[in-house]
């Protein structure tokens, strides 16, 4: 009976946890009602991905509305494989949450940390699983204002201004989606997603859809910060809690990735997006742009998580190629990227959270020596440092792979040269900090005060690393489920 | 001519969103910018709003002898729109008070200075 009610069960539970939080203003009861509210989460994202696989779409009429009138909640693979990768990591950032927030974030602002993080959690599901583009715009500006809000909870000073600058991006990109699906509406008369791919077939030709098409292209690429669109995040990753920034860099950009998949196969479809309108040579531009500059930016960063606030720049890249062949693998690879890059970032940026947790910063002068004052978080960071550059065994290797695949299977190899030479980038700033941290002495004001962070938080890290190589080893569910999401993409039968 | 006159809805639109983007950009001063993301976003609600108008309709309410409304929904989601607007108005001057009293500045360039000094 309940399982008929999981789409929404997914949005409701952590949006009702926000204000429970807020109202006991405590910070245990805070900390584990989420973490209880985000495993609840994760256990329904694994349920409808089960069903998905089963029995195909699910589509559920919120209110009892029928759909092209009321509100469609709409899981099918693609959208399933996100909730799931969402859930999952705000579930074990949360586990890892309770002491780095406490030492990360002021006493009395720690049950409004707890209820900001809900609501964005509440938000980015909400964004995956709705099937009406009107409801997708307000969760949108849900996780996007609650993700300012907890960017700005950190106590350097230079978290305000980069949520501000945040704040001005999210929110012009967030208009520019609006723009585009007032237009949309002008034109068909629905806000439907499913209704909406029927009914823009008869009116592409017009100047209109066209228009709306690049407003929403725009406005999703500030959101996924697209180079050049790219400027809001190093600076609210860099200056985020550490927390805060493994939480949103795993998933954020992620589900504003899905969105952009969603427009273009789902409502546009490929023939539009990709041969009316040349979005496929400009993303291939752009996708290369990111690459580079964001690798060869995060080589000169001083501070780890801006290095790795560039790098995540640059994994958008690779998504963005992935889109760009508008071949199954390629779609298959961009799919696979996006699950693998939130494992990845996340489990780096966990692992700078130790750091944080007990250096008070990570700039690569403090990481001298750390390779032994706190040898399990530095090895947490080696293997998540060799996930990010693609080295097999490991899951950076496996979309890599496919990518690579994809580019030889168009014929058009010096891509599959380009990304491979990116990779090369990516070894040089994670050898980096491995060369700071393993062949340097530590600084002398450290040696004997630094030790290994707190198992609470070594554990959570060193999940989601044993999930970078155990889905680097075992494909069969991450390649099956995103094979099958591009299949569905591209509405090509199995 | 009649591209002016019979869409002047969208040119006023246009302008508006315009001068709001602009002032985002060219404004140094962050309450002043909030002010022109405003004026941006209130484009988009008119763009919504001026889109509902059915010639010759009136309100959306069921009267007697009238068979001919505005569409209403435009309206109920720009509802929705203005809300969230206004809640990251709230949220972009609450971080202001909190940049100025971090920095002591409201202004881009002296808070730039500050953090280049570090």
């Amino acid at each position: 009976m309940i399982t008929q009610h999981l789409p929404i069960l997914q949005v409701i539970v952590p949006l009702l946890t926000a204000p429970l939080c807020l109202l006991v203003q405590d910070r245990r009861f805070a900390w584990g009602v989420s973490l209880a509210a985000s495993w609840t989460a994760f256990l329904i994202a694994a349920l409808l991905l089960d069903q998905t696989l089963e029995q195909g779409v699910i589509s559920y009429e919120l209110g009892g509305w029928p759909t092209p009138w009321g509100i469609e909640y709409r899981v099918d693979t693609v959208n399933a494989f996100v909730l799931l990768i969402v859930a999952a990591i705000s579930s074990v950032v949360l586990l890892f949450a309770q002491r780095s927030v406490a030492k990360e974030i002021l006493f009395t602002r720690i049950p409004l940390f707890y209820t900001a993080y809900m609501l964005c959690l509440a938000g980015l599901l909400g964004i995956t699983v709705t099937g009406d583009v009107f409801n997708l715009f307000v969760f949108m500006e849900i996780s996007a204002l609650s993700s300012y809000t907890l960017i700005a909870l950190s106590e350097q000073r230079r978290a305000l201004t980069a949520a501000y600058q945040y704040l001005f991006m999210g929110t012009i990109g967030a208009t520019f989606i609006l723009i585009g699906i007032g237009l949309l509406y002008m034109m068909t008369g629905t806000l439907n997603m499913q209704d909406l791919s029927q009914r823009l077939p008869a009116v592409t030709g017009t100047r209109t859809v066209e228009t709306a098409f690049a407003f929403l292209t725009v406005g999703i690429s500030i959101k996924i910060a697209l180079v050049p669109l790219h400027l809001w995040l190093p600076n609210a990753y860099a200056y985020a809690p550490s927390v805060v920034s493994a939480f949103i860099a795993a998933t954020a950009t992620k589900v504003a990735f899905y969105v952009l998949l969603r427009f273009m196969f789902t409502i546009f479809g490929v023939s539009f997006a990709f041969k009316t309108m040349p979005l496929n040579f400009i993303f291939m531009v752009l996708a290369l742009a990111a690459m580079f500059a964001g690798s060869t930016a995060a080589i000169f960063q001083d501070n780890i998580k801006r290095l790795l606030a560039y790098s995540s720049i640059a994994q958008i890249g690779y998504m963005i190629l992935g889109i760009s062949f508008a071949s199954v693998t390629g779609l298959t690879a961009a799919i696979l990227h996006l699950f693998n890059h939130a494992l990845m970032k996340g489990a780096l940026f966990l692992s700078l959270g130790c750091i944080v947790y007990r250096l008070g910063m990570a700039n690569m002068e403090q990481m001298r020596g750390l390779g032994r004052l706190m040898p399990w978080t530095m090895a947490a960071f080696v293997i998540g440092g060799l996930s990010l550059i693609g080295v097999p065994l490991t899951v950076g290797f496996i979309s890599k792979w496919y990518l690579v695949v994809g580019a030889l299977e168009r014929g058009w190899w010096p891509l599959a040269v380009a990304v491979l030479v990116a990779s090369l980038l990516a070894l040089v700033y994670v050898w980096r900090v491995v060369e700071v941290a393993y062949f340097q002495a530590p600084s002398p004001a450290h040696a004997g005060e630094i030790r290994e962070a707190p198992r609470s938080m070594l554990l959570p890290t060193w999940a989601l690393i044993i999930a970078n190589l155990y889905f680097g080893i075992d494909t069969s569910l991450t390649v099956g489920v995103a094979s099958q999401a591009a299949r569905q993409l591209l509405g090509v039968s199995e | 001519m009649n591209v002016l006159i019979g869409h002047y809805n969208y040119w006023i639109v246009i302008f508006l969103m315009m001068a709001g983007l602009y002032v985002v950009i060219a404004q140094g001063n962050l309450v002043k910018k909030i002010v022109g993301l405003n004026i941006f976003q209130a484009s988009v609600f008119i763009l919504f709003i001026s889109m509902g108008k059915v010639e010759g309709g009136t309100a959306p309410i069921v009267t007697q002898g009238v068979s001919l409304y505005s569409n209403p929904l435009p309206h109920v989601l720009i509802l929705t729109a203005i809300v969230v607007g206004v809640a990251t108005t709230a949220l972009a001057l609450a971080l202001v008070v909190r940049i100025n009293e971090a920095y002591r500045s409201v202004e881009e360039d002296e808070i730039h200075e500050q953090d280049q000094s570090f």
